[in-house]
C-alpha cells in the first residue's frame, strides 16, 4: 500500500489509464480542428467529438445531437442559467434552486438577481433533501426554470430528481440539474428522470480536468438556450469556441467505461464505504452521519466527530487526502454551508470530514483509513476539554463561552 | 499549510496534557474561546502556596494544530515561573517561539488569555479563602 492515500474523490479524479489511451491519438496524430470542414484532419478531429456525444448520451439515456460541449461543469451550469433566464426572460424571471447547491449554480443565481430575476433558494430537510411540497409551492406564473443538483459534491445525497420532474412538468416549468456527482455513479436517465438540461464534467468520472458538457434537450419540450461566449457559432451556436478533442475524446471514453462498469463498481464502492462506516461508528462514539444514508452516492460518506476540530484532525491524518467541512485557513472560521443547512450546530460542521471512495481505492486502504481516523480522534478527545465536559454531564449549549 | 517543525512536535507530542483539582485553592483555571469559533482551551496551574512558584501546569485543547501547540507550550513554559513572572508571557513570544503565520496568530492570543485567565482565578480564590490557602499550604 502506497502512502499517501487519495479518498477525495468528490473533488476529483485520477484519470483512468483506459481514458488516457483514448486521448492520446488526439494530441500529436489527430490534431485537426473538428471544425474544419475541408481536409481529412477536420473529418477525423470531428468523428472523434461525434464518437463522443454518443458516448455521453447512451449513459445518460439522451441523444448525441442533445450534447454542447464546454470547459466544465461550472461553464454548464452558467450557460444552463443564464442561458435560458435570457432565452425565456419574457415568459418569467423567477428561478427555484436550493440552498446546499454548488457555488457554480448559487453565485450563477446571486448574479442573476443582480440583473433582475428573482430566486428562490429552498431549504433542505435534516437529512439534505429538498420538501417536495415546498417546491410545488415556490413555483409561480412566473417560474421559468427549477435547478436542483442530482447529488451533493459535500453529503453525497442523492434528490428526488424523478419527482422534481414531474412537479415541473405538471407546472410546464423547465429542469436543469447539475449532475457532476452523480453521472457514472448511479443510473442518471433524463427521460425518465424529466430532466431538460443537465450539466456534467469529465474529472468527477475518471476523465480529463477542463472538459465538461450540457444536455439540451430536443423534443418535448425543446430547449434553447442563449449563448453566452460570442464567437464561431460552434456547437449549434450554443457554445463558441474551438473544441477540446483530446478532452472530449477522454470524456465520451470515461462514459462509456462507466456505462460498463457503473452496477458491478458502485456495488463495490459501496461496500467499501459501508465498511468504513462501520468501523467508525463501531469503535468511536458521539460520530454523526451527515445527510441520508438511505438516497445517497455509493461511495460518499460525509461524518461529524464531535468535540474534534476539523483542521487538527486533517493533520493528525496527513496521509490520508480528504476534505474537512471547515476550512479554518483563514481568522474567521467557515464552516459549510451545506451542513449548517441540515441543521448542524457550527461545532459540529467544524469537525466534519468528507470521504470520497473512488475506482482506485482498495480493501486495504478503507482498513487503514479507518483505523487512523479511530486513532486520531481519540487522541484529540483526550485532548478536548469540550469532550472531558461532555463526559462530566456538562452540557456545552448552556456554557457561557468567551467567543472571540 | 505547511506547519513549522516546533508546532508538528508540539502536536504530535503535546506536553502536559490533563487536567487538575479545579475545586483546589492551589489551582487556578483558565476557559477561554468557544466552540462554535473552532477553538476552546482550557489551561491549570498549581500553586505552590509558599513560594508562589508554579509547580505544575495542564492544559486540554479543542482547537487546530497551532491551537494545541500553543497552549502545550504555555505549559512548558509556565512551570517553575512565579504567577507575576507567568502574567508577563506575550502572545508574541509564543508566535515567535512556534513560527505561526499571521492567520494563526489568534491561536497565540487565546493561550495568553488562558494564562491570565488560569492565574486570576488562582488570584481570586486567594482572596476569597487566604485562611484556608495557609493551612492547606
Amino acid at each position: 500500500m502506497k502512502l499517501p492515500i487519495y479518498m477525495d474523490n468528490h473533488a476529483t479524479t485520477q484519470l483512468d489509464p483506459r481514458v488516457f489511451e483514448a486521448m492520446k491519438p488526439y494530441f500529436t496524430q489527430v490534431y485537426g480542428n473538428a471544425a474544419s470542414r475541408n481536409h481529412s484532419f477536420g473529418w477525423e478531429a470531428e468523428e472523434a467529438v461525434e464518437k463522443s456525444r454518443k458516448q455521453i448520451a447512451d449513459l445518460i439515456g439522451a441523444t448525441p445531437k442533445e450534447i454542447v460541449f464546454t470547459s466544465g461543469a461550472t461553464e454548464s451550469n452558467n450557460l444552463a442559467l443564464k442561458g435560458i433566464a435570457e432565452m425565456y426572460s419574457e415568459r418569467g424571471n423567477h428561478i427555484i434552486t436550493q440552498v446546499t447547491e454548488h457555488k457554480a449554480v448559487l453565485d450563477t443565481c446571486k448574479r442573476l438577481e443582480k440583473e433582475g430575476v428573482r430566486v428562490t433558494y429552498l431549504p433542505v430537510k435534516q437529512d439534505g433533501l429538498i420538501d417536495l411540497d415546498q417546491l410545488r409551492g415556490a413555483i409561480t406564473e412566473k417560474t421559468i426554470l427549477i435547478s436542483i443538483m442530482y447529488a451533493n459534491n459535500e453529503i453525497g445525497v442523492v434528490q428526488p430528481m424523478k419527482e422534481i420532474g414531474q412537479i415541473a412538468k405538471e407546472k410546464g416549468v423547465l429542469v436543469h440539474s447539475d449532475a457532476v456527482q452523480a453521472i457514472g455513479k448511479v443510473p442518471v436517465n433524463v427521460g425518465t428522470d424529466g430532466v431538460d438540461v443537465m450539466s456534467l464534467t469529465a474529472h468527477k468520472l475518471y476523465g480529463p480536468k477542463g472538459v465538461g458538457a450540457l444536455y439540451v434537450r430536443r423534443r418535448n419540450p425543446r430547449v434553447q438556450i442563449t449563448a453566452q461566449m460570442d464567437g464561431g457559432g460552434h456547437e449549434r451556436g450554443m457554445r463558441s469556441g474551438t473544441l477540446n478533442v483530446p478532452g472530449i475524446a477522454g470524456l465520451g471514453a470515461a462514459c462509456e467505461i462507466a456505462k460498463q462498469e457503473m452496477p458491478e463498481e458502485s456495488k463495490r464502492l459501496s461496500f467499501l464505504r459501508d465498511k468504513l462506516k462501520d468501523r467508525l461508528l463501531n469503535n468511536l462514539d458521539e460520530v454523526y452521519i451527515n445527510g441520508s444514508m438511505e438516497q445517497r452516492l455509493p461511495h460518499n460518506l460525509n461524518i461529524s466527530f464531535a468535540y474534534v476540530e476539523g483542521e487538527s484532525l486533517l493533520m493528525g491524518i496527513n496521509d490520508i487526502a480528504v476534505s474537512s467541512g471547515s476550512a479554518c485557513t483563514s481568522a474567521t472560521l467557515e464552516p459549510s454551508y451545506v451542513l449548517k443547512a441540515l441543521g448542524a450546530g457550527d461545532d459540529l460542521a467544524h469537525s466534519s470530514i468528507r470521504f470520497g471512495i473512488g475506482r482506485f481505492n482498495t480493501d486495504e486502504e478503507v482498513d487503514y483509513v479507518g483505523n487512523k481516523v479511530i486513532d486520531v480522534v481519540r487522541k484529540l478527545r483526550d485532548l478536548s476539554p469540550l469532550y472531558e465536559m461532555a463526559k462530566e454531564g456538562v452540557d456545552l449549549s448552556k456554557v457561557a463561552w468567551s467567543a472571540h | 499549510m505547511a506547519y513549522s517543525d516546533k508546532v508538528l512536535d508540539h502536536y504530535n507530542h503535546p506536553r502536559n496534557v490533563g487536567s487538575l483539582d479545579k475545586a483546589s485553592p492551589h489551582v487556578g483555571t483558565g476557559m477561554v474561546g468557544a466552540p462554535e469559533c473552532g477553538d476552546v482551551m482550557k489551561l491549570q496551574v498549581k500553586v505552590d502556596p509558599q513560594t508562589g512558584v508554579i509547580e505544575d501546569a495542564k492544559f486540554k485543547t479543542f482547537g487546530c494544530g497551532s491551537a494545541i501547540a500553543s497552549s502545550s507550550l504555555a505549559t512548558e513554559w509556565l512551570k517553575g515561573k512565579t504567577v507575576d513572572q507567568a502574567l508577563e508571557i506575550k502572545n508574541t513570544d509564543i508566535v515567535n517561539e512556534l513560527s505561526l503565520p499571521p492567520v494563526k496568530i489568534h491561536c497565540s492570543v487565546l493561550a495568553e488569555d488562558a494564562i491570565k485567565a488560569a492565574i486570576n482565578d488562582y488570584k481570586t480564590k486567594q482572596v476569597a479563602t487566604p485562611k484556608e490557602s495557609l493551612i492547606a499550604g
